[in-house]
């Protein structure tokens, strides 16, 4: 696993924030500068490429394929592989990415004022499509596998994963590097910020994101990057690969309606159906990574498809977005990496700024505080606009 | 502007922009066999032209330009 996001530039650092409780979400001046409604944001450190690649290497990969680029670095070091093993082995790459607006954006400026779009440059078609992630790390990495991005808004990180399940449980693929990543220039969610998604508690940012609470007011957009190393257990065990989990059940659906409107019904046939496959009842479940945003609809909604599941044994619930807002394209991901970090080192982060639950989710188990917990089998959700909806349950191999 | 001028704001961005190693930067060096220029690359030098030199480079005029400096003379020929 790796993961780069603004609790952290690798495993240690963000384990850390887990542990604690920090919440990685400040203000963005040029937001101000642009008109937003809402400034917060993640904070998300740029990192420094220049020195560990060529710049025919450096200069296609968007900010996103940036953040992408460190955290499969680190996964690929965590799985006990390197370059070599990927010209000897076909190993794919599935990501999730829904938008990589800078460089539309600076092309289309460019072009205005030049009257000429040769005078773009090179960079910009390669940054500019929403596969920039994984054309750019498959060529980083020579990967000779199975080579797409799959876009399902908010859930797109998890659908890879669930996608790159299935290759590896149909047999089609070995070992599949899987993963999501989110911009976070200020270019990047002018029209997201522009419907009054975003919370506007802009007094104490740590605050602002509060999925479940009562007084939520919208979400904070966030970004970064988080890789998984998905592999047939067969195989991971033929080469002596460490194994942090199992993915044993992934469910989808999609609601059938409103493209903003969120559905209990369609988060609870997703859940269901990942439930169903990893052959678990609730109360085999020790604990839930909620989507949960901090909108009020969103998780008035979830809390009211888990409340029909988790209410009665009481399994500990929180959004890890209260934290680090929300990660869009890149949450189903690295809410996988945060979830398997507490599975790893028996504990639930907290679901920060918790106070008062409302009508659903005062039913549920929701820590507001770190606790310490043994998770052998664990449940984590992801929905998105047009109602496409994803749950992954993942379990130890103890 | 004088060659020298010219020579040393094409090495600047060669070396800065387009990240050639400096020792490569002789006056015969071939550009796309000896400096490794290709056809992306190319892309970018055109706009960096355009930004450095205040001219458009026209593919069709760089047909005959093979080494570096007959790079500095199609500059010059364009700037004076």
């Amino acid at each position: 696993m790796g993961i780069y996001s603004c609790l952290g530039k690798n495993k240690e650092e963000v384990l850390q924030s887990l542990k604690e409780g920090r919440s990685g979400i400040g203000i963005d001046p040029k937001r101000i500068e642009y008109g937003y409604r809402s400034p917060l944001t993640g904070i998300v450190e740029k990192p420094q490429l220049k020195g560990l690649l060529d710049r025919k290497l450096r200069m296609y990969l968007a900010e996103e394929g940036e953040y992408a680029y460190m955290s499969t670095k680190e996964a690929i070091a965590d799985a006990g592989i390197d370059e070599q093993y990927f010209e000897n082995n076909e190993v794919g790459i599935l990501f999730g990415n829904d938008s990589s607006a800078e460089a539309v954006i600076h092309s289309h400026e460019v072009a205005k004022e030049k009257k000429d779009t040769t005078l773009i440059g090179s960079s910009a078609i390669f940054q500019s499509m929403n596969s920039t992630v994984t054309m750019n790390l498959s060529t980083i990495f020579k990967l000779r596998g199975v080579n797409m991005t799959i876009s399902a808004a908010c859930a797109s990180g998890s659908h890879a994963i669930g996608i790159g399940t299935l290759l590896i449980r149909n047999g089609l693929q070995d070992m599949i590097i899987c993963g999501g990543a989110q911009e976070t220039n200020y270019l990047s969610m002018g029209s997201f910020d522009g419907i009054s998604a975003f919370s506007t508690r802009t007094d104490d940012p740590a605050r602002a994101s509060r999925p479940f609470d009562k007084n939520r007011d919208g979400l904070v957009p966030s970004g970064g990057a988080a890789t998984l190393i998905i592999e047939d257990y067969d195989h991971a065990v033929a080469r002596g690969a460490g194994i942090y989990a199992e993915i044993a059940g992934y469910g989808f659906s999609s609601n059938g309606g409103n493209i903003s409107q969120p559905s209990d019904e369609g988060c609870y046939r997703a859940i269901l159906k990942a439930m169903t496959e990893a052959e678990v009842t609730p109360k085999d479940i020790d604990y839930v990574n909620a989507h949960a945003t901090s909108t009020p609809q969103g998780d008035f909604f979830e809390a009211m498809a888990l409340a029909k599941l988790f209410a009665e044994p009481k399994t500990l619930i929180t959004s890890t977005k209260s934290m680090t807002g929300h990660e869009c394209w890149m949450a189903g991901a690295s809410e996988i990496v945060y979830s398997t970090l507490m599975m790893q080192h028996s504990f639930v982060a907290p679901n920060i700024n918790f106070e008062e639950g409302d009508e659903y989710s005062r039913l549920l188990n929701i820590t507001p505080v770190t606790v310490k917990k043994e998770i052998n089998t664990y449940l984590s959700n992801s929905f998105g606009f047009g109602g496409t909806n994803s749950a992954l349950v993942i379990k130890s191999l103890k | 502007m004088t060659r020298e001028e010219i020579i040393e704001k094409v090495n600047t961005f060669l070396i800065e922009e387009i990240e050639i190693d400096e020792n490569d930067l002789k006056g015969d060096a071939l550009l796309t066999k000896d400096l490794g220029i290709d056809s992306l690359d190319f892309v970018d030098i055109v706009v960096i032209v355009e930004r450095t030199f205040g001219f458009k480079i026209k593919p069709e005029e760089m047909k005959e330009v093979k080494t570096l400096d007959q790079f500095y003379d199609y500059i010059g020929s364009k700037v004076n």
